[in-house]
């Protein structure tokens, strides 16, 4: 037996350890519909004030980007590729003194303002992080209430990198307070179109 | 040392434990108010409760379910039985890549596997990235929060190792500017890593994707700047579907932090073109604590740190005084079931006032499951005249019996109750307290009516 033990790959080893444990058989639960009904605009808008994200339209985005006279401007979305001055990398490395990156998002949630984006959505993985500015663009109807609605409409999908973002990179590890602008993007507009 | 000791220590310095007990409280309070906000609070809690409670039940069919798909989305998919094994296969990899410097996201399995002095011995240079874990590991300490990991720490402190390690100037603490220097020092980091080692947050068994979320952004940082993305996963981290992660997502965030959401919600199905994923599934003692029936709760844990904002004693003694890699309220029941001589003083560390267990997104039991530890110490120590639990559990703790009733007593009086308690020289906790203002008279009396 012990003989058995040492040759059984870790791999067995730690299942067999779970199935020698009596356990119960609790079944999974069904998940309700929380739905909430009202105004998914305004609780999302809401919800991205209190993650520090703003709400801007295209004439504001542009005076921001003219009175900062970003070097690095790239946009992969269609709207604003006028405001881009560059193209995707091959390296990621090559987006490190990005100014701004403008994308599109696929949908927000209205009860903590993530917007949800898949790999075709960013390019580059690094980009959202890496970007000093970012700005998601998003259609005024793509929005649901909570993040069940928002699982329900991801669905199968399989991009092979998936995000939820709600707002610019933040930290409150001194002293707890809030520094906006850690490792990612140190602001985060959304343009409802 | 056991935890009496170490929170006399940490309460020596009266100022900084004054801070410490109310911004914690503070944290508490947001997750309340955050919580308060989603009418189906409780049953999202019940929930999540019972879908933890199915993958316990079922973990060998969901660790296989997850490892076949991993498998088909191109991981690199490695099983360790404890912290050694986990080590080596980091090792391995990083040998493999003739890797010698790392970037790390904050990850509490590689703190419990001693990953970072481990590599260090075979000379390579491994960057904590998360602001609070740099910190710390500036200052060579372990973190003493597993959320909030320098909370400990006054800005000034922070101030000073940054002069010394960053050149920041001296004196300046104005936590933005210390920020950006972290946030320039470790930029430099990111891109010249080639290996990135993430935590995870959750598996999902039906899609062999693992979800990683940070505030800062600092995991995405390192992964998608690496070439190879090592993730280190608890086996008790699976959960069955894609959607029961809408369940836990809107938990995590609001009892950490009191946020809606944490900010970055990183789903990783497959590498990007040419790069490489590991994930290392790691056992060290969860499938022994799975075994013990009274504790396998404790598994279900998703490191919210509610239970520790919420601990009058973990508020008042500091992460430190555990020396436990998770510290407080569920570090007390975790940590007994890995070194319970090491660890058996932790079990005491607590008013029994059930705070921990009403806060808890996941619905644990912990202080049902500290009362259920100090039996066991108790009798594990009952040959001895003076057991240990005796020497520890001074005062009010010194008789089993007023566990029960006193768990009883404190629930939904924790604002008043703990205070009497600690800060009325009958331990070691609030030795260095003043009286508070008004004596609870009643909960005197009834000490004396029960102390004998
Ligand atoms: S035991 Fe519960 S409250 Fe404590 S960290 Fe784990 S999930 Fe959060």
């Amino acid at each position: 037996m012990v003989q058995k033990k040492q040759i059984m790959s870790s791999r067995d080893y730690i299942l067999s350890k779970i199935r020698n444990t009596p356990r119960n058989k609790r079944p999974l639960p069904e998940i309700p519909d929380f739905k909430v009904d009202g105004e998914l605009m305004d609780r999302f808008k809401r919800s991205l004030l209190m993650n520090k994200g703003g709400i801007v339209d295209a004439k504001q985005l542009e005076e921001f980007i003219d009175s900062h006279q970003f070097k690095k401007v790239l946009s992969l979305s269609e709207e604003f590729r006028s405001f881009a001055n560059m193209d995707i990398p091959s390296d990621a490395h090559q987006l490190a003194d990005l100014d701004m990156a403008i994308i599109s998002g696929q949908f927000g949630v209205a009860e903590n303002a993530a917007i949800w984006l898949e790999e075709r959505d960013m390019g580059l993985r690094a980009l959202p992080f890496i970007t000093e500015h970012l700005v998601i663009v998003l259609e005024k109807d793509q929005l649901v209430s909570n993040m069940h609605e928002a699982y329900e409409r991801i669905g199968k999908g399989a991009s092979g990198f998936g995000l939820f973002i709600a707002g610019p990179s933040k930290t409150a590890d001194i002293e707890q307070s809030l520094v906006i602008g850690a490792h990612g993007a140190k602001s985060m507009r959304v343009i409802l179109m | 040392m056991n935890h009496p000791t170490k929170a006399a220590e940490f309460l020596s310095d009266g100022a900084n434990a004054k801070w410490h007990d109310e911004t914690l409280w503070f944290v508490r309070d947001k997750r309340d108010s955050s919580s308060k906000t989603v009418p189906e609070w409780e049953e999202l809690r019940d929930l999540a409760s019972r879908i933890k409670d199915n993958v316990l039940d079922y973990l060998d069919t969901y660790l296989l379910e997850f490892e076949k798909n991993a498998k088909a989305n191109n991981f690199h998919v490695h099983w360790a039985k404890n912290a050694d094994e986990h080590n080596q296969i980091v090792l391995g990899i990083l040998k493999k890549h003739q890797c010698k410097a790392i970037v790390k996201s904050k990850s509490i399995l590689t703190e419990e596997c001693h990953l970072n002095p481990f590599l260090e011995k075979h000379g390579i240079e491994v960057v904590d990235t998360d602001l609070g874990e740099r910190i710390v590991q500036f200052l060579n300490q372990p973190p003493s929060h597993i959320v909030m990991p320098a909370i400990h720490l006054k800005k000034m402190a922070i101030s000073d190792i940054f002069h010394e390690k960053l050149q920041t100037e001296k004196g300046n603490d104005d936590p933005y500017y210390l920020t950006q220097a972290a946030r320039n020092h470790l930029r430099e980091k990111f891109l010249a890593a080639k290996v990135a080692i993430t935590g995870v947050n959750f598996g999902v068994a039906e899609t062999g994707e693992f979800v990683v979320c940070t505030n800062e952004g600092n995991a995405d940082m390192g992964v998608h700047l690496a070439d190879v993305h090592i993730a280190s996963m608890g086996i008790e981290k699976i959960i069955p579907k894609r959607g029961h992660l809408g369940v836990f997502l809107r938990l995590l965030a609001r009892s950490a932090t009191g946020q809606s959401i944490t900010n970055y919600n990183s789903h990783f199905r497959s590498p990007s073109a040419g790069k490489e994923m590991h994930l290392i599934l790691v056992d060290n003692g969860r499938t022994e604590q799975l075994a013990r029936e009274k504790f396998r709760n404790s598994l279900k844990c998703i490191r919210c740190g509610a239970c520790m904002n919420t601990c009058p004693i973990y508020r008042r003694s500091g992460g430190f005084s555990y020396g436990s890699t998770v510290p407080g309220p569920i570090g007390s029941i975790l940590s007994p079931g890995l070194d319970l001589q090491k660890h058996s003083s932790l079990p005491f560390a607590s008013t029994l006032c059930g705070s921990c267990s009403d806060v808890c997104p996941v619905k644990i039991n912990i202080h049902e499951q500290l009362y259920e530890w100090r039996q066991e110490i108790t009798k594990a120590q009952a040959a001895n005249a003076k057991s240990i639990s005796m020497k520890i559990a001074n005062g009010i703790f010194a008789v089993p019996f007023a566990y029960k009733i006193s768990a009883g007593m404190m629930r939904g009086a924790l604002k008043f109750l703990p205070d009497s308690i600690t800060y009325s020289g009958l331990n070691t906790w609030g030795k260095q307290r003043d009286l508070p203002e008004l004596p609870k008279e009643t909960f005197k009396q009834w000490y004396k009516k029960n102390r004998s």
